[in-house]
């Protein structure tokens, strides 16, 4: 039996779904929320990761750490946020968040 | 190529269950763990597949800084877990519909649900494998070269972001003494030092 392709997608598909998932059942705790984003970044990750090597194309790759950048970034800013955020209201509930009435 | 295939399933399986434990978890604390989890074993299946550099840099981005980061804020905020806990029952039912949904979507697309599709068959059609030369070296010579600029600007995205970081968390506290090097150092020298005659036998009093 050889691992090809299509076992890379259906592996970053499923990691894909738990991120979706996990930010429909922790709507309260913006942490979670963060971490779920970290791992949908992570299934396009092993997509672009998987096709570049399946394809013999080392693009994908390259693309991939643009991918860590972007994504180590959102955390840097999405974290510093949160810890102004809880240092003002004290909460960090995603509910309260609505002071411009989004 | 039968281990290959079974340490495929080992981590890919592994990987799975620790990204459910993220979102079940009951503790951010734990959550932060099983995604450090999830990150390795991702890291392991690059490594697998022959792209080693980006599985090296997966560990020492994501593990290193993303997931450690992660960690000081979780640990640093006090947090009430039991009242962040209560619609996870609620959004349960719609929240498992639309993965459902959004899986069964993709996997069709891939063609694992419903027979072969023609994309995958022509995307699995594999071109020349990159094996010439070693994975860091191949990605160095496109990197800096034709995706130079997009290597600076990565570079400008972080530290825009670390800028922003520390602008955003900075802050004074009023009441707080601490010593202002630069303050000390650009004060004029009549506030400082006085020059006082003194008389002889008399002494300063």
């Amino acid at each position: 039996m050889t691992i090809g392709l299509g076992h890379y997608l259906g592996l970053a598909a499923v990691l894909f779904t738990f991120g979706i998932l996990g930010i429909f059942l922790n709507r309260k705790n913006v942490i979670v929320i963060l971490m779920c984003v970290e791992l949908m970044l992570l299934a396009v990750n092993i997509n672009l990761v998987a096709f570049s090597v399946f394809q013999g194309n080392i693009v994908g790759q390259v693309f991939a750490m643009l991918v860590l950048t972007v994504a180590a970034a959102e955390a840097a800013i999405g974290l510093a946020i949160l810890v102004v955020y809880f240092r003002n209201r004290g909460t960090i509930e995603v509910e309260d968040i609505s002071a411009m009435k989004g | 190529m039968l281990l290959q295939a079974i340490a495929f399933w080992v981590f890919a399986i592994v990987t799975v269950a620790s990204a459910a434990m993220v979102v079940t978890s009951r503790n951010p604390v734990y959550s932060v763990l099983f995604l450090i989890l999830a990150f390795f074993n991702t890291a392991a299946l690059f490594v697998l597949i022959g792209a080693e550099f980006i599985a090296m840099i997966l560990v020492i981005v994501y593990v290193g800084a993303v997931a450690v980061l992660f960690l000081f804020v979780v640990m640093m905020l006090d947090i009430n877990l039991t009242k962040l806990r209560e619609g996870f029952l609620e959004y349960l039912p719609v929240g498992v519909m639309i993965g459902a949904a959004l899986l069964c979507e993709i996997l069709f697309a891939l063609g694992v649900l419903w027979g072969k599709s023609d994309t995958m068959a022509a995307l699995s059609k594999a071109g020349p494998p990159i094996a010439a030369i070693d994975n860091t070296r191949a990605i160095g010579r496109v990197l800096y070269t034709q995706y130079f600029y997009l290597f600076q600007v990565a570079g400008m995205v972080l530290l825009v972001a670390m800028i922003g970081a520390i602008v955003l968390t900075l802050r004074r506290r009023p009441g707080v003494r601490r010593q202002r090097i630069s303050e000390q150092l650009y004060r004029p020298k009549d506030q400082v030092v006085t020059t006082v005659k003194v008389p002889t036998g008399e002494g300063v009093s």
